[in-house]
């Protein structure tokens, strides 16, 4: 048995292997149920990005809350929330994580601290804030994350709540998943600086940028942000430089996109075989047990897919329910 | 013991006697301490207009003074509110929703809905409307019908002390998010109101006079001018009666609709533009529920639709004064089947 290099366990490293695997296949899935018409409404795919949700996020626990974007499958998935109820809601159906009324872009499960993907750019940055707040109060060392794009890193809200977390010294932290591209409109042409970090040091908090499609990176860098911010260090700043397999939304036909963007990124810098490559070259892991997660989550897929579409529809009777506590 | 304190007191006292029953609640805003990180009284101002001084010295860090950026504190309030807390977030000014509203209309007033019933966002969102302050067009409005056009947003206006301190303490334990709208004008006005806590459940309005021949239905500070309006209107031998809705949302139209049964003649009266408002939203339902019970058309007064003037001159032309309003109550009267 070789001695094991990684700053996690094996046990560790699959689960974390089976995560990021999830999140692809759950994506891959919808793309093509969505383009053969079996879904409603906008869909917003993670695939490409699996590594940056996984390396922060499996820092967590569920006393630790996030607040997530329109492109909240992966944080979803990564923050525990159940796959069999994402695929539900996301069909419209009832027994959805959120009984069909939220769909794609509003899954939450605050017993899971998902505090819900987000339909308003840059909106979860202040709920995160709250949420860091509330955690702060309870003084149970609990922290809060948001994430946005490169894109709804120039709203307003977001910048905001920089300047809020470092006044009130508030243990969240706030992570850009550059991917390149807000919507069809480029980072480079809407973001005014070069890099977010100077964005994070105009109010005053630290922040650190990592290659968002290498796990490992992404792992260490969040773990000593994240420890910071329990033991009352207070806000940081977390940019992912990563990439984004898909379209902005399922149906974009990417034609800002330069020509084999996509094909060399899945090619070269896949966060999967990323991944992958570095667990099983030093032989910590091998090809075999990898292989064996990719065929129980294609199953899981396949299962949640099947329920889904079998579940009941929402009735009549739903629409006006949880409006108020009572009314 | 009941005693005769003011609006701005039954807040305050509302707020202290919550934060002192519930660790969870909390409150933010600009100014509410007021003197935060400066060199000289920390307490000094208490709210811009004093309304939450002295809860400092009572409850310490769980008051806390914000930037001015009304986006991220009240987000952070709804924030806080999704985990667990109890916020009261101020708005100082209910104009300033506008640079806010996300975090209202499309954050806290939809979680419990589009999560499908398992988020709730105990958040009472506390500002001041009215015209009258000579603050001109910024600082003036009555936006009461923007927030009671949102689902999963209440909206309460109260227009007394007692009602003020009851309806606050029912909107602070509520487990929804409440819009509580206090006119500023009304700040300093003084009524009856018991030393111990209370509640108002939201929802139910208030008959603050009966009378068999009129019925005027208005909230806020527009109680008061249908009151002045109503003892006009007695010395002529006309018997109005006025229905405070005190909340907007839920609304008890019941109450509404069992006075308009009773006098057939009905003026809704609201300090908001007369466009899509309080007054128009009542008629309708009058009409659609009520309508045979009518005996002439509804009335309905209204500031014009414009700005709210700055001169002084300007601003007692455009707030809906009691004068207008017993003047529509005698048009109705010789209106219609008598």
């Amino acid at each position: 048995m070789p001695s094991n290099p990684f700053p996690l366990s094996k046990e560790r490293l699959l689960e974390v292997y089976r995560t990021m695997r999830t999140i692809r296949e759950f994506e891959e899935r919808l793309h093509v149920d969505f383009s053969r018409g079996d879904i409603p409404g906008f869909v917003h795919l993670y695939a490409g990005e699996e590594a940056t949700g996984t390396g922060i996020l499996c820092h967590l626990g569920d006393g630790d809350r996030i607040a997530s974007t329109h492109r909240g499958h992966g944080h979803c998935i990564a923050k525990g929330v159940d796959v069999g109820a994402m695929m539900k809601e996301i069909y419209g159906k009832k027994g959805g994580a959120c009984n069909g009324k939220g769909g794609s872009m509003h899954i939450a499960d605050l017993s899971k601290g998902m505090m819900g993907a987000n339909g308003i750019l840059g909106a979860g940055a202040p709920l995160a804030c709250g949420a860091a707040l509330a955690a702060k109060y309870r003084n149970k060392g609990e922290i809060a994350i948001t994430f946005v794009g490169d894109g709804a890193s120039n709203q307003g809200t977001f910048l905001e709540s920089l300047n809020l977390a470092g006044v009130w010294n508030l243990p969240v932290i706030f992570v850009v998943e550059n991917n390149g591209y807000a919507e069809s409109t480029s980072r480079d042409y809407a973001v005014s600086v070069d890099s977010f970090v100077d964005r994070a040091a105009g109010f005053g908090l630290p922040g650190i940028t990592v290659d968002g499609t290498d796990f490992f990176a992404v792992y260490e860098a969040a773990g000593e942000i994240i420890r910071r911010a329990r033991e009352g260090g207070g806000p940081s700043l977390l940019e992912c430089k990563t990439v984004r397999f898909f379209g902005h939304f399922e149906g974009d036909a990417q034609t800002y996109r330069p020509e084999g963007e996509i094909e060399n990124a899945r090619a070269n810098i896949d966060c999967l075989k990323k991944f992958a490559a570095q667990v099983t070259s030093q032989g910590v892991i091998s090809a075999a047990e990898l292989e064996a997660i990719d065929k129980s989550v294609l199953a899981l897929i396949e299962d949640s897919v099947v329920k889904a579409k079998a579940a009941p529809l929402p009735t009549e009777a739903d629409l006006t329910t949880d409006v108020y506590v009572s009314y | 013991m009941a005693r005769k304190i003011s609006i701005k007191q039954a807040i305050n006292e509302a707020i202290d006697q919550e934060m002192t029953r519930d660790p969870s609640v909390i409150m933010m805003g600009e100014d509410i301490v007021g003197g935060s990180g400066s060199f000289g009284e920390m307490d000094a101002w208490g709210g811009v207009l004093g309304v939450t001084k002295g809860l400092y010295a009572k409850h310490g860090s769980r008051l806390l003074d914000t930037p001015l950026s009304e986006s991220a504190y009240v987000g952070a309030a709804v924030g806080a509110a999704a985990c667990g807390m109890r916020p009261i977030a101020e708005l100082m000014f209910i104009d300033f929703m506008g640079v806010c509203f996300d975090q209202i209309f499309n954050q806290a007033a939809k979680f419990r809905y589009m999560f499908g019933g398992k988020a709730q966002t105990p958040v009472v969102i506390r500002a001041m409307v009215g015209a009258g302050f000579r603050a001109a067009a910024q600082h003036s409005q009555m936006l009461t019908p923007l927030f009671t056009h949102i689902p999963g947003l209440k909206v309460v206006c109260p227009s007394s002390a007692y009602d003020a301190k009851g309806l606050l303490i029912q909107s602070i334990r509520d487990n929804d998010p409440v819009i509580f709208c206090e006119h500023k004008n009304l700040y300093a006005m003084e009524g009856e109101v018991p030393e111990t806590s209370y509640t108002i459940p939201l929802g139910e309005a208030n008959v603050v006079r009966e009378g068999k021949d009129v019925s005027i239905v208005t909230y806020g500070l527009m109680v008061h001018r249908s009151l002045e309006a109503a003892a006009t209107l007695a010395k002529e031998g006309i018997e109005v009666e006025v229905v405070d809705l005190r909340t907007l949302s839920p609304l008890d139209l019941d109450t509404v609709l069992d006075s308009v049964t009773k006098t057939g003649r009905l003026v809704c009266v609201d300090e908001a533009s007369p466009r899509c408002n309080i007054a128009t939203d009542i008629s309708a339902l009058v009409s659609m529920h009520a309508f045979s019970a009518l005996k002439a058309g509804i009335e309905m007064i209204s500031p014009p639709h414009c700005p709210v003037p700055f001169s002084p001159t300007l601003e007692d032309l455009y707030i809906p004064g009691s004068d207008r309003i017993a003047d529509a109550v005698r048009k109705t009267l010789q209106k219609g089947k008598k």
